[in-house]
């Protein structure tokens, strides 16, 4: 055995340690509460990251966390690699921003986060179901919706050529300010619309491609037939009236488009509009930034509504950005506080502000911010964007089926798909088999 | 030599012989390998293990908890829309392939035939398609062929002619991504041709011009043997790429319309990231393994037995 002599040194170097040691806890560092790393979506409205970046670091600031931002970009589709590879990898940022399905697509890697749901609710009013469809999953809450990313894909129109050519007064429809005046805003009022406007050469600027722009003006103009490819308990009912409803009238507006709708992707609409060929095209606000930019004279012509009702109702596409954290986060509690103040009424006003009226939160007493009424020209062509007299139901293509058939049905484009075979000769009835079968598909687990 | 060891002189007696250990490091075989050692590792980290593990992926269902064996190939089998994407992916890597090797095959023979002073010039030029990434090429392309303000529709208003819809038609569609892909690799062809071309004995068009061969019989008689292991190599190596070509379609025109100009990798990558569904695209990806391994096979059984035959 050996023994230990201490001499009185010994004893006030230890006791000290000692001591410094119990303190340590309530010693607040720098960085005392740790590290948290992020990866944000990477805005395409100029300053938009600089909003995102001041709120997180006021935040990280207060709470002394050491936090990490990356801005990722959807071009290319490097922000659902980027997903993939965290998942994959079960390593990479504590949050992540995901875009619309991606929350359901990795439910599974995905921390809950009801508690941070609750307070927003709570503070911020409801969110829409599409919101709860898209990062609900087994009853909890899998990720928060942010406004940043966030968009309605109604229809921006020309306010000259729509009065001119199509005889309809879009400011009329919908005023700034007031509540929409749009019981004549039908399907069949825009098929109308679309042949006057093609016969006055400037066609409607709808798509008929794969890419999400394309496939969103589908889904809400197959929801407004009431035609659902597959139900919400996963049934395939594509061999429905509402559904060759829903064709015929496609085949009907599809002759009035461009030649050339079968080819385009996200940006051909934008590029139509800023042309001055579109007399209306289907997209969030970006356009008209973005002509207010390059080609102000057609700028000063466009008005964001709402889009028109079909006999089952009046849909809007709807696609919401979140963020998540992921299961293997090192850092769960300061993620849940820095999602809860991201989504405080001042942070989001901060956000869509930068955004120029871009972005869009989810919750309900979040939809009237006065940036929507003021940003022009022309003054107030924002101001329905948000949806803010809850006219039009929000939601997004392939819902109601469960959302990883819906994932499917959503990036293979099978509504455009349909359109195009439909539109292009084939029988109605061989389009539904077509379709009937890629959806089969989609049912593996 | 470094594998000979040398003896020391008998008297030194007492001296030790050199360990096993250090004789095996002495070999060259052994030098060699231990160079190319870090190569080897950097294949395998890169290569081989994302192979075995793509082999992994493509085994598991869809949300990757359980193990499903080859039913991932089994469901692709009975898609109708996955048999397009193997006839399209034929179509597009054989049209192209062919027509690289005859376009450089031409093209290396006008370059031969130019002074040599001048074609340093005219080989660094058309090489350009080559050298220029293709991601960034294709942009350029696509505005050419954007489908509401393609360049070349404008060229052909000017004469009347009626706008072609490049990529809105499946014929038009196709017909431009594989004219990307020819203008994009034939200058490969175009200089492994004009290699094996300079590697021709002068002697032996002289032989044939005395036995009064005209053109065309110096070219089949002569050239094109001497070409042919060149030529094959040339096709497979570019076969294989061009079948697992990704940037050109996806950013010509992203697989559309209806799918009609999908690849094995354009596809992949739609259905396993886009989608969300990675072993399906794993399964897809994969598919390419055995097609390319069967042209390999053949085409390097025929230069291994030309070879024998010299």
């Amino acid at each position: 055995m050996t023994t230990m002599k201490l001499t009185r040194r010994d004893v006030l170097v230890t006791t000290a340690a000692a001591g410094a040691a119990l303190a340590m806890p309530h010693v607040r560092g720098a960085h005392a509460a740790g590290k948290l790393s992020m990866g944000f979506w990477d805005h395409w409205v100029p300053g938009g990251n600089k909003a995102s970046q001041e709120l997180v670091h006021q935040w990280a600031e207060k709470n002394k966390v050491e936090v990490t931002i990356d801005y990722i970009t959807s071009q290319g589709n490097k922000n659902l690699l980027t997903i993939a590879a965290e998942a994959q990898a079960r390593s990479g940022h504590d949050i992540l921003a995901f875009p619309t399905w991606e929350p359901q697509a990795h439910a599974k890697d995905l921390e809950p986060v009801d508690d941070v749901m609750a307070d927003l609710i709570k503070e911020n009013g409801a969110v829409n179901q599409t919101v709860e469809y898209l990062a609900r999953a087994d009853n909890r809450w899998i990720a928060v919706p942010t406004c940043v990313g966030s968009q309605i894909k109604g229809p921006c129109s020309r306010i000259d050529l729509m009065k001119e050519l199509a005889g309809i007064d879009v400011q009329a429809m919908y005023p700034p300010g007031g509540p929409p005046k749009a019981d004549a805003w039908t399907l069949d009022a825009m098929l109308k619309a679309a042949e006057a406007c093609y016969k006055g050469d400037h066609p409607m600027g709808i798509g008929l491609g794969q890419t999400e722009d394309n496939v969103d003006t589908a889904g809400a103009i197959f929801q407004s037939f009431g035609a659902d490819l597959v139900d919400a308990k996963g049934e395939i009912r594509v061999k429905s009236d509402a559904v060759r409803q829903a064709l015929e009238y496609y085949k009907k507006l599809a002759q009035w488009l461009p030649p050339d709708a079968p080819a385009w992707d996200n940006a051909s609409n934008n590029k139509y509009l800023i042309s001055g060929k579109a007399s209306m095209i289907m997209n969030p606000p970006s356009a008209w930034a973005v002509a207010k930019r390059d080609a102000p004279k057609v700028a000063e012509q466009c008005w964001t509504h709402g889009m028109p009702a079909g006999p089952k109702g009046r849909y809007s596409p709807f696609l919401p950005y979140f963020l998540g954290i992921w299961n293997f986060s090192k850092n769960k509690s300061a993620a849940k506080d820095l999602l809860r103040f991201l989504g405080q009424p001042s942070s989001v006003e901060k956000m869509v502000e930068a955004s120029q009226g871009y972005d869009l939160p989810a919750f309900e007493k979040l939809t009237t911010l006065k940036i929507w009424a003021e940003e022009g020209p022309p003054k107030g062509t924002l101001y329905h964007y948000p949806n803010p007299h809850n006219h039009q139901i929000l939601s997004i293509a392939a819902a109601p089926a469960p959302p990883k058939i819906a994932h499917q049905i959503y990036t293979q484009a099978i509504q455009t798909k349909m359109v195009v075979r439909f539109m292009r000769g084939e029988k109605l009835e061989q389009t539904l088999a077509w379709a009937e079968s890629e959806l089969e598909g989609f049912m593996r687990t | 030599m470094v594998d000979a060891a040398l003896e020391r002189p008998a008297a030194a007696g007492a001296v030790r012989k050199p360990s096993a250990l250090r004789r095996r490091l002495q070999r060259k075989s052994t030098i060699a390998f231990l160079m190319t050692l870090p190569l080897i590792l950097l294949i395998a980290a890169l290569v081989i293990y994302p192979a075995l593990y793509s082999l992994h992926l493509a085994t598991l269902n869809k949300s990757m908890e359980r193990f499903v064996g080859l039913s991932n190939f089994a469901f692709l089998f009975k898609r109708q829309t996955f048999w397009m994407v193997v006839k399209q992916s034929c179509i597009f890597a054989i049209t192209a392939v062919i027509f690289k090797a005859l376009i450089g095959f031409v093209v290396a023979h006008f370059v031969h035939n130019i002074p040599t002073k001048g074609q340093r010039k005219w080989r660094g030029m058309l090489l350009v398609p080559w050298v220029i990434p293709p991601a960034m090429s294709t942009l350029a392309w696509l505005w050419l062929f954007d489908p509401s303000y393609s360049a070349f529709n404008w060229l052909l208003a000017k004469f009347g002619v009626e706008a072609i819809p490049w990529t809105a038609e499946a014929g038009w569609a196709r017909f431009s991504v594989i004219l990307v892909n020819v203008w994009i690799g034939s200058p490969f062809f175009m200089i492994m041709y004009l290699a094996a071309l300079k590697s021709v004995p002068e002697q032996l068009y002289e032989a044939a011009a005395i036995d009064g061969a005209n053109w065309w019989q110096r070219i089949w008689y002569v050239t094109l043997p001497m070409m042919r292991n060149i030529i094959a190599i040339t096709a497979l190596f570019s076969l294989i790429v061009t079948f697992a070509n990704f940037d050109i379609v996806r950013i010509l025109t992203a697989g559309g319309p209806i799918d009609q100009t999908h690849v094995f990798a354009t596809w992949a990558f739609w259905i396993g990231i886009q989608g969300g569904d990675i072993p399906l695209g794993a399964a897809v990806s994969l598919f390419m393994v055995p097609i390319l391994s069967i042209a390999a096979i053949f085409i390097l059984r025929d230069i291994n037995r030309r070879g024998n035959e010299a």
